[in-house]
This record gives C-alpha cells, sequence and structure tokens, in this order.
C-alpha cells in the first residue's frame, strides 16, 4: 500500500471542475474486473496529473491533466 | 439550496478569514466567512487555492468541520502537514487575510440526519475533522440517530475537539477514546491502535447493519476499513476518506 494513496473525496472538485457536476456519488465500472464503485471510492494518486485506480485491482481507470484552459482525460479504463 | 449547488458552476469565491481558534498544540481551526456560500451537508469538502505574487497557484482539498451555518464555515488543519498549502493555512494565515474557496464538494463521505442510525464513525488524528461535522449537524438538527465515534489519538493533548465531544456526548451519541502513544496518569481507556477486538467493543454490531464511516491517514483507513469487513460489516456500508501519509 502506498501511504500517499488518496480516494476519489479529494479529487471531488476537480472532478465537477471538469464533468460540471458532483461526481463522487457516480458509480462506474472497472474495464479489467468488471468491480463497480462510486468515484468516492476509487484511489487516486496525484503526481503532474491525477490517476484513478480501481481499488480491488489496482488497474487504471482514469488519467486526468486539468489546466486553466483546458482539461485532458483519459476514461479508457472504465467499461 | 442543494440543486443550486448542483447544477451552478463551479467557481472560486473570496473567503475570509474571521477568527482562528487553537484545537491542540499542532492543528488550530479557520473560521472564515464565504459569501453566497450555498450551505453545505456534513462530510463535504471545500478546495482552497492560494495564489503567491508571481501568480502561481496551489490547490488543496480540505473537509469541512463545521455544520450549516449561514455563510460560515470553519476549517481545521494540522501544522505539522507537508505541502504548498496546508503550513500557510496552519501557519501564517489571520483574522482578515483573504483566501479563494470553491465548493461544497463531494457527495460520497457524507451523512445527513435524514440518513439515520445507526452510525460508526472511525478517525484517526484529523481524521475527525469530517466525522466532528457529522456530530455537529446530528446536534444541530436534534437528531435522535444512534452515533458512535472511536477516535484514535496520539496523546491526550492531541485529542481535536476534546471539550466539545464530551459536551456533546450522551443522547445517542457516544465517544470513545484511544490513545495510542502516551497516556496522562490513571488513564483506564484504550491505549492501542484500532484494530478488530475494539470494534468489536465499541460496536455496533455488524448485524445492526450500522452506516460507517472512516477518515485518517491512508494506513489508519486501510487497516480499519480491512477490520471492519473482517467483522462482517458490508462493504457498501463503509466508507472511507484518506487523507495521505500525514495529513498532506
Amino acid at each position: 500500500m502506498d501511504p500517499h494513496m488518496l480516494d476519489g473525496n479529494a479529487v471531488a472538485g476537480l472532478l465537477n471542475e471538469i464533468f460540471g457536476v458532483e461526481m463522487t456519488i457516480a458509480v462506474r465500472t472497472c474495464g479489467n474486473c468488471g468491480a463497480s464503485e462510486p468515484l468516492g471510492a476509487v484511489h487516486v494518486f496525484r503526481g503532474a496529473g491525477v490517476v484513478l485506480r480501481c481499488p480491488h485491482c489496482e488497474s487504471v481507470l482514469a488519467k486526468l491533466v486539468a489546466r486553466r484552459t483546458c482539461a485532458c482525460v483519459d476514461m479508457s479504463g472504465f467499461r | 439550496m442543494a440543486g443550486a449547488a448542483l447544477l451552478g458552476r463551479l467557481t472560486w469565491k473570496p473567503a475570509a478569514v474571521v477568527e482562528v481558534v487553537p484545537e491542540t498544540p499542532s492543528v488550530r481551526t479557520i473560521v472564515f466567512d464565504v459569501a453566497d456560500w450555498p450551505g453545505h451537508r456534513a462530510g463535504q469538502h471545500v478546495d482552497v487555492r492560494l495564489t503567491a505574487d508571481d501568480g502561481y497557484q496551489a490547490e488543496r482539498s480540505y473537509s469541512i468541520a463545521s455544520a450549516p451555518d449561514g455563510e460560515r464555515i470553519e476549517l481545521t488543519v494540522e501544522r505539522l502537514d507537508e505541502g504548498e498549502v496546508s503550513p500557510y493555512l496552519a501557519d501564517e494565515l489571520r483574522p482578515g487575510d483573504r483566501i479563494e474557496l470553491r465548493g461544497p464538494v463531494g457527495g460520497y463521505f457524507v451523512w445527513e440526519p435524514a440518513v439515520g442510525g445507526p452510525v460508526l464513525l472511525v478517525g484517526g488524528g484529523s481524521g475527525v475533522v469530517p466525522l466532528m461535522a457529522m456530530i455537529r449537524t446530528r446536534a444541530d438538527a436534534g437528531s435522535e440517530a444512534e452515533m458512535r465515534l472511536l477516535l484514535s489519538s496520539r496523546s491526550w493533548d492531541d485529542v481535536i475537539y476534546r471539550d466539545e465531544l464530551e459536551r456533546l456526548a450522551g443522547d445517542g451519541l457516544t465517544v470513545v477514546h484511544t490513545l495510542t502513544r502516551s497516556r496522562p496518569p490513571g488513564w483506564s481507556g484504550y491505549a492501542r491502535r484500532v484494530d478488530s477486538e475494539m470494534l468489536a467493543g465499541v460496536g455496533p454490531d455488524a448485524a445492526e447493519r450500522p452506516h460507517v464511516f472512516v477518515c485518517g491517514p491512508t494506513p489508519f483507513v486501510e487497516a480499519v476499513a480491512e477490520a471492519l469487513v473482517q467483522r462482517g460489516h458490508e462493504p457498501q456500508r463503509i466508507k472511507t476518506e484518506r487523507f495521505g501519509p500525514t495529513g498532506g
């Protein structure tokens, strides 16, 4: 376990900024293991951007990078 | 109110520091006045943005400590935090200063009186902050939901909101402390990290299907959530919030 790991609660503001609505209660399904969780419960790692990982199989669900004028969003890890 | 907050675009709002309240040697609460604050639910967050003279900006998310109270919100910040934002909030900010906030955000780690009980809150250190918002909201609403708080702190002096918790306990709210590093003379309470046996002692039992909220440093949350699942609590009823190694 990485002690720096956070969860979806920590990026509620970023997700809201990108999607325009509250997203931590939105339930999504992992494309790898098929587990469904609210985004508030997924594992979050912060670096140059934000990486969301499945709390069950740790596969990458999404990568998000937000700047003032644009956001790069890769959600390809969800089913 | 909730509808407006949900549909309105999230915008940065100026927030003025009204008061700074020391909680423990390393933790303080900052009371902000935020114009047009739409209200919040217990457990929700705000994002804080600081802008340096050269335009560099840093953001960080904080749990709101207070129950809804008009345009006032309280954040409780630990001084030992790493990072770009927390040291400034914990050491520099004074009444009259202004920063920027946006929120409230989040809807997952939230309890409302309408949800009812029983509720089990398990906090590690400053992980008590969003749990305190729930306790305060319960008290303000006159809710009779059964609520139990198990709070792990290093020492008696490190217990955040200690006096207020003592005042609020009773009438369906139970507060149990465990002190992991040092104990005052004559301490008869728990004196170790939260474990399965302690969770059994505090209750409620999994059969009562409590709503469970666990907040603290990541290793604390992982250990407590695992112990709760082993005790038969349904994973979907255990909501967790991790804040990294030291709350940074």
